[in-house]
């Protein structure tokens, strides 16, 4: 067996899970909880007060958040970030079809509004 | 772990993309797992986006914080959100536990493994129990699949003003999502408490031990991972926005 690929299966068992601790999945718990904590904020606390101007502001606000967790779960809880990049890619580049609906599909419901009224 | 075969040296072979090695580097059916989970992303994606499509197009809709403001069994108004926030909080505390799970598993700990993936199927059955609860609330105010609650509950959840032939449509869009998705989810969560228990069975019995290594723990971590990230969503297109 040549050298490089002894070194393949000791990464493949050690190295990479390695990245992992306990001390990272819970700084990765504690993310989670106060990005919560902050859409909890602005839904109870901070939306009900504000001028309608601003108020549009607010869903983008939450999508965003959303995603920020999304990363979180993804990377660190899945693993995804420690994985090889093909892999990582193989799974990221088809959630560009799922965008593509959206576009489509918010585009499309604009015109449904008038077709209902 | 890796499914290359062993080669003889050969130096053309060099870098991951030429052969002789998997490009992946992770076992078959933890990326058969993850495709299965692009898969179910897919599914998700195209009832959300319905969602937002149908909601999109509605001239109004149920406010979340006026449908959502029970506690059941302890509040009954006034509390908005404060339900769905412990729930929240279960699943990614699971989330939590089954990461510490994969974790003990690499230190093959076979003891630390089952306490933790204990602690992850508790945490999936008190968010069971949560949306029964949620879901018992809803139906007793008259929302169902194709049903709606009279006309004076019906109005409490919208603005002053807004005619009773909207309220009636959006509702019914209401319920036929909110039951439809959340139902799917906690389809999810049911179908991933009965494989977090049969992985831990299959732990307490050795099996894992036998094999050297707790990779299965792996692979039914990705999935509960990805119930508690489709429920990142579901939480943030119903409760939230």
């Amino acid at each position: 067996m040549s050298s490089e690929t002894t070194n393949a299966h000791a990464d493949a068992g050690h190295g990479e899970h390695e990245t992992m601790t306990k001390k990272r999945i819970w700084r990765v718990f504690w993310i989670l909880t106060a990005i919560t904590c902050v859409e909890f904020t602005i839904a109870l606390l901070i939306a009900p007060h504000l001028r309608p101007a601003l108020h549009v502001m607010v869903n983008p606000i939450y999508i965003v958040l959303t995603l920020f967790k999304a990363y979180f779960i993804v990377a660190f809880f899945m693993h995804l970030k420690f994985e090889k990049v093909g892999l990582a890619l193989a799974i990221i580049v088809p959630i560009l079809f799922i965008i593509g609906l959206i576009l489509v599909l918010t585009n499309e419901s604009h015109y449904w509004i008038d077709l209902r009224l | 772990m890796s499914t290359a075969v062993a080669q003889p040296v050969d130096e053309v072979k060099s870098t991951p993309w030429s052969g002789g090695r998997s490009p992946f580097d992770v076992e078959y059916g933890k990326m058969m797992m993850w495709f299965f989970l692009l898969s179910d992303a897919f599914t998700f994606s195209t009832l959300l986006i319905s969602y937002g499509a149908l909601r999109f197009s509605a001239p109004t809709w149920p406010a979340p914080s006026l449908v959502f403001q029970s506690f059941p069994g302890l509040i009954e108004s006034g509390a908005p959100l404060v339900f769905v926030g412990l729930m929240t909080f279960i699943l990614i505390m699971s989330s939590v536990t089954m990461v510490l799970a994969v974790e003990a598993g690499h230190r093959n700990a076979k003891k630390e493994v089952v306490r933790w993936m204990l602690f992850t199927i508790l945490g999936g059955f008190m968010f069971l129990g949560c949306q029964a609860l949620e879901w018992t609330h809803l139906h007793g105010e008259g929302f169902w699949w194709g049903h709606v609650p009279t006309k004076e509950v019906m109005q409490e959840f919208f603005k002053a003003g807004i005619p009773l032939s909207q309220q009636t449509m959006t509702s019914h869009q209401f319920a036929n999502l909110f039951f439809t998705i959340t139902g799917f989810h906690g389809f999810h969560v049911f179908s991933g408490v009965i494989i977090n228990i049969i992985i831990t069975i299959n732990v307490l019995v050795g099996t894992y031990a036998k094999r050297g290594s707790y990779l299965m723990v792996e692979k039914v971590g990705l999935y509960w991972h990805f119930v508690d990230l489709v429920w990142v969503f579901v939480f943030t297109f119903f409760y939230l926005v």
